[in-house]
């Protein structure tokens, strides 16, 4: 066990840095740096003034060089100064972070036991019409994106036409204090989407388990269907659908950028497309490294937590 | 004019996708009669809900094909005095014009915009899903088949990207400045090159006996073949229709690249299971070569889930797209495309929901369209 969880986290460095570097490579590209110029300056510089100012700044060295430079400070915790906010990187990501984490926690919270409850309740009796009727609900969240389950629920919710008025259409009140009305429709906008797909790896997963073996000793031992399900389905079920919540992460993160644009919240998604609109070439680094560790870490905790769930697998 | 109140606005728009309907009712007559000759297709007009998902599916295909009978106005046309009109208001001065859905802030038709939206996402949706498809099988097959060294660094690859989160990737990759580099090139170069690899492969494993045969299945894969690819890749031919705008290349290929990783590991996964078959080995037996076993034993017998994985795919290209179009990095600042119109729309939403609101709806029902079609074709591929 020790020796796969080192090689993983080999693989996971090893990962990062190539990651890292093709963000470093991309966000240093000639025609952005020119625009860095430009916009520290004046818009009117000349190619010359440009390609002076370049030269001042070191920009002009080998990339490899200036990126060992940009990993050396992010090892010593320098993750250099925003050209956007005039402050250092990494307090701002650190305090937009928190904001999304919170969204998060609460859309984990909202979405993971509902998309268990909906897999299990439409897999436990395969074929019926509860499955049919829940699958069907569930196939149709994965097929409404953020952007559009935003809009209609703004509508519905949030808006003078239909008059329910029971939420606010925008979440910039939350960053003070989250209440159910600036924060309800932003968590139920991310949750959907990401539900039908954990709900339908929780149906075929419990779908399998149910024509298992040991299921119908169970049953012919005499066990009522509400105990085999919770008692001796369940634990086994479920090993499938915790891969498939943590490998959701990389997904929460485009939700993320997409929910916090669309409800004005102010958090990580918000930064990560400040930074990309305004050329902000530090501050998207941060980002974009942040971005790739989390999904890193996560792919991480699913394989061990894969491993440790499951003893059929566990390493030879 | 009284504007048309709902049930009017509903008669209308019913009567404007006539043409549509027809086609449906059409090709649904003919796949319903001659199901049996179908294969897998056929197959599918036994289940309700892969009916509805292929009704869904060819409803916007027809659209975009008749979009020019079915819309009523230019998607770019604005007409004075219909800035945010409500549904159903008719032009002033006129007694047949009318905005079926309203108009948008810039006084274009919201029902016409939606239509032709249905263009910009048909057209391009599948070209990039098959695209990632053939890079996905090249790389992929071989990756599983052999093993080794090469699947190690395939699949390390593959791994890489896909944990680069998508949204990140499209920030970088389609920008304006990104249009200036050599990358958006050097990308297509590679990416595209692989739906003539996989045919010349394709052809080549199956006839290089037959010389006579060869030439002319390769003659007929590399002109055409080669034709397009300068065109998309490079803009290098001059003459013809395959050229796309930097931008399009750039959402292109992004899209693309995005989505091949995640079918080289679907396609990785299902050779390694094929591979141990009987009908595997007595090819090997047969002293069948390598690229034979994989494009004429394998492909055809792992073609079930690729099909429904395509069908999933194209649910997500679309979704992408419309996210794309969501951030403003669509095709075009003016294009009808539906996560523009919705992202355009969504700014006044409090108090004019209807710009919004129709893209939107016909986004859902294309890709939930795509995935229960998806369902109802794995549905039936298990029942063999």
């Amino acid at each position: 066990m020790p020796q796969f969880v080192l090689k993983r986290l080999g693989v996971m460095a090893l990962t990062a840095l190539v990651l890292t570097f093709v963000v470093f490579f991309l966000t240093n590209l000639g025609p952005n740096l020119e625009k860095l110029a430009k916009e520290q300056n004046n818009m009117r510089m000349t190619d010359e003034q440009v390609a002076s100012w370049l030269e001042e700044e070191g920009y002009n060295r080998p990339l490899v060089v200036r990126y060992g430079e940009w990993l050396a400070g992010v090892f010593t915790g320098n993750l250099g100064e925003s050209s956007r906010f005039g402050a250092p990187v990494a307090s701002i990501v650190g305090e937009r972070l928190w904001l999304t984490a919170k969204l998060m926690f609460w859309v984990m919270v909202v979405m993971v036991p509902s998309a268990l409850l909906l897999g299990v309740l439409a897999g436990m009796r395969e074929g019926t019409f509860t499955d049919r009727s829940l699958s069907t609900l569930a196939i149709t969240t994965t097929a409404t994106p953020e952007y559009v389950s935003g809009v209609i629920f703004s509508v519905i919710f949030a808006s003078s036409i239909v008059g329910l008025r029971w939420m606010k259409a925008s979440a910039t009140s939350a960053t003070d204090g989250i209440t159910f009305e600036n924060f309800a429709l932003p968590v139920m906008t991310m949750a959907i989407y990401g539900m039908g797909y954990i709900a339908r790896m929780t149906r075929a997963s419990m779908a399998e388990v149910m024509t298992a073996q040991y299921i119908r000793t169970a049953r012919l031992k005499g066990v009522s269907f509400p105990q085999i399900v919770v008692r001796h389905a369940l634990r086994n079920a479920l090993i499938a659908p915790f891969t498939v919540i943590m490998l959701q992460f990389p997904w929460l993160l485009t939700g993320v950028v997409i929910v916090e644009t669309l409800f004005n919240y102010k958090g990580f998604g918000w930064l990560l497309v400040e930074a990309a609109a305004n050329n902000d070439i530090q501050l998207l680094l941060s980002c974009s490294v942040v971005a790739v560790l989390v999904v890193l870490v996560t792919q991480l905790i699913s394989d061990i937590g894969y491993v440790y769930l499951n003893p059929r697998i566990r390493v030879q | 004019m009284e504007p048309l109140g709902w049930p009017a606005i509903f008669t209308q728009m019913f009567l404007q996708f006539t043409p549509v309907w027809l086609g449906l009712i059409l090709i649904f007559f003919l796949s319903i009669r001659f199901k049996r000759n179908l294969s897998l297709y056929g197959k599918l007009m036994d289940s309700p809900i892969g009916m509805v998902g292929l009704g869904l599916v060819l409803f916007w295909i027809l659209t975009a094909l008749f979009a020019e009978q079915v819309a009523l106005f230019d998607p770019l046309e604005q007409v004075s005095g219909m800035k945010n009109a409500k549904p159903g208001e008719f032009l002033a001065g006129s007694e047949t014009q009318v905005y079926l859905l309203g108009g948008d802030n810039l006084a274009r038709d919201v029902f016409s915009r939606m239509v032709y939206g249905s263009q910009t996402v048909l057209a391009i949706a599948p070209v990039a899903t098959i695209f990632a498809f053939m890079a996905g099988i090249t790389l992929g097959l071989p990756a599983g088949y052999y093993g080794g060294r090469m699947d190690t660094v395939l699949s390390f690859l593959a791994n890489l990207v896909l944990a680069f989160p998508v949204i990140l990737l499209f920030y970088l990759l389609v920008t304006p400045e990104m249009q200036d580099t050599p990358i958006p090139m050097t990308l297509a170069g590679v990416l595209f090159i692989f739906p003539v690899l996989f045919l010349v492969m394709l052809f080549y494993s199956r006839f290089k006996a037959r010389p006579d045969v060869l030439w002319i299945y390769l003659a007929a894969v590399l002109v055409p073949g080669l034709y397009i690819y300068f065109g998309l890749a490079f803009g290098l031919v001059p003459l013809g229709p395959v050229e796309l705008t930097p931008n399009l290349l750039n959402i292109f290929v992004s899209v693309v690249f995005v989505n091949s990783p995640t079918v080289f590991r679907i396609v990785r996964g299902l050779a390694l299971d094929i591979k141990t078959r009987d009908y595997v080995a007595a090819a090997q037996t047969r002293g069948e070569g390598p690229w034979y076993i994989m494009l004429w034993e394998i492909l055809p017998n792992v073609r079930g889930p690729l099909i429904v994985d395509f069908c999933l795919r194209l649910g997500y290209t679309t979704i992408l797209l419309g996210t794309l179009g969501f951030f403003g990095l669509g095709v075009s600042p003016e294009s009808s495309d539906w996560g523009m119109t919705i992202n355009d729309g969504r700014r006044l939403l409090s108090i004019h929901p209807h710009p919004a609101l129709p893209p939107a709806l016909a986004l859902i029902s294309l890709v939930l369209g795509l995935n229960l079609l998806a369902d109802g074709l794995r549905e039936q591929s298990m029942k063999d």
